[in-house]
């Protein structure tokens, strides 16, 4: 694909090249600053993905004076706990990974294990070349990707799978990038049982809990996006709230504001629908106010017989 | 005889970086390719085999490029080529077909002569390599079979 220059020797010294005009080129700098304002939290990610844009602003610097510049390695695997945003990551690694021209088309496939392992014999090969086939030029993101082998079943055939991209990681790696996700523990163990697969693997990228206040900006981004808003009381009641959801079980980081919100809307539409004798203001329609969020089970202390989602 | 089918046929063959740059061209058109092999080189044989499903939902052509090696290391003494089916309403038929592998001896074809009613002669050509039964035309010397 790139090929090295062949003139300009890594001895010319005169040979100069202006590292800001080719990050102004990529317009790197404009995916990087979205991802800062687009994403709450998530430092150690941020900064893993800085680094690598800068690593590869680099090799194309380098690439231009002809000095050596491999391609490197960019597999990744993504651990963290629910909802801490690792597909969105994904999505974005792939708008980035295009920009810097390390990828040639930038678009994202989402796959898990049945996407990858066959029903029976000869079923699973074709089936991954053809998932394989399809995110070439782009990057592949395998969420939950401890559940291709199953050490219970020796004759599984998701093994077969990781075979094959394995083969295609080492091989093919300025075709494909692949993002592999899943929870920290289980990946861990997953990495342990196939150090072929964690050794091929260059950035593992760790996604940390939010805390509560980073938990309150993403749900006010997210009631922003689906312009709605809350009222004062509302948002004190959403602080109330966001402590007590992080204590239950089966807390799902962002994923649970995004469904306490769907809830709240859900109550809010309610409560419209049982005032209809008067007409409804743009601001009514808009607004969530604290009762919508009160109703729910967090506030009631029915902790023990919460389902999966209070 | 060099056949001459498709498109490009009249060129030099096309080197690996040029298919890529016309299945690039292809994909982004957003036609579907397909890959389809065969040793009968008779001009009216269009039934050629098809090398396994046509290749949907690609976004690059590298992916394109693994199946044609694959088919080639297959055939390596066949005919291989690569189908663009157009979907779009009006089109629904294939926009671009060439040939992208070959074999390295091709003997050509004879012309038959036949006298019908009234001294009229009527031609045909046959194939010199489609003499041998199918899967064992174009042998090439070291034993490979097309």
């Amino acid at each position: 694909m790139n090929e090295l220059a062949p003139a300009g020797s890594p001895g010319a010294a005169s040979a100069e090249v202006d590292l800001r005009a080719l990050a102004a080129d990529t317009q790197v700098h404009e995916v990087l600053e979205e991802l800062d304002e687009a994403l709450v939290g998530l430092k150690p990610v941020k900064a893993r993905v800085r680094e690598i844009a800068a690593l590869l602003l680099v090799e194309r610097a380098r690439r231009q004076l002809g000095l050596l510049a491999g391609s490197p390695s960019l597999h990744m695997s993504f651990t963290g706990n629910p909802g801490t945003g690792k597909t969105t990551v994904a999505l974005r690694m792939a708008r980035i990974l295009h920009r810097l021209g390390y990828v040639r088309k930038g678009h994202l496939v989402a796959v898990t294990r049945d996407d990858l392992v066959g029903q029976y014999i000869g079923h699973t090969a074709p089936k991954t070349k053809d998932v394989l086939k399809k995110a070439m030029g782009g990057v592949l993101f395998i969420d939950e990707a401890y559940y291709l082998y199953r050490p219970e079943n020796e004759r599984d055939y998701g093994q077969e799978a990781i075979e094959i991209l394995l083969q295609v990681m080492e091989n093919q790696r300025d075709d494909l990038v692949v993002i592999l996700a899943g929870y920290a523990d289980r990946m861990d163990a997953f990495f342990r049982s196939n150090p072929g697969l964690s050794s091929r693997i260059a950035h593992h990228v760790e996604f940390p809990d939010y805390d509560a206040a980073e938990l309150e900006q993403i749900a006010l981004k997210m009631l922003q996006t689906m312009q709605y808003r809350l009222s004062p009381s509302g948002l004190e009641a959403l602080r109330e709230y966001i402590p007590r959801r992080m204590r239950q079980p089966h807390f799902a980081n962002a994923r649970s504001m995004r469904n306490a919100l769907d809830r709240a809307r859900l109550r809010q539409a309610n409560r419209l629908v049982a005032s209809r004798e008067r007409p409804l203001t743009r601001d009514e329609l808009m607004t969530i106010e604290a009762q919508d969020l009160r109703a729910s089970r967090v506030f009631a202390g029915t902790a023990e017989r919460a389902g999966p989602e209070a | 005889m060099r056949i001459t089918q498709g498109t490009f046929s009249f060129l030099p063959d096309l080197t690996d970086a040029q298919i890529l740059a016309q299945l690039r061209y292809a994909l982004a058109q957003g036609w579907a390719i397909s890959i389809e092999t065969t040793d009968d080189p008779h001009p009216r044989n269009c039934y050629w085999d098809m090398w396994g499903n046509p290749l949907f939902d690609l976004r690059d052509a590298a992916g394109v490029m693994q199946e044609v090696n694959a088919c080639r290391r297959a055939h390596p003494n066949g005919y291989v080529r690569v189908n663009a089916f157009d979907s779009t309403r009006g089109f629904e038929t294939t926009r671009l077909s060439f040939i992208v592998s070959r074999p390295s001896d091709e003997p050509g074809f004879a012309l038959t002569r036949t006298e019908d009613a009234g001294r009229r002669i009527r031609y045909t050509i046959a194939s010199y390599a489609a003499g041998a039964p199918e899967g064992r035309r174009y042998r090439s010397r070291d034993g490979d079979v097309g």
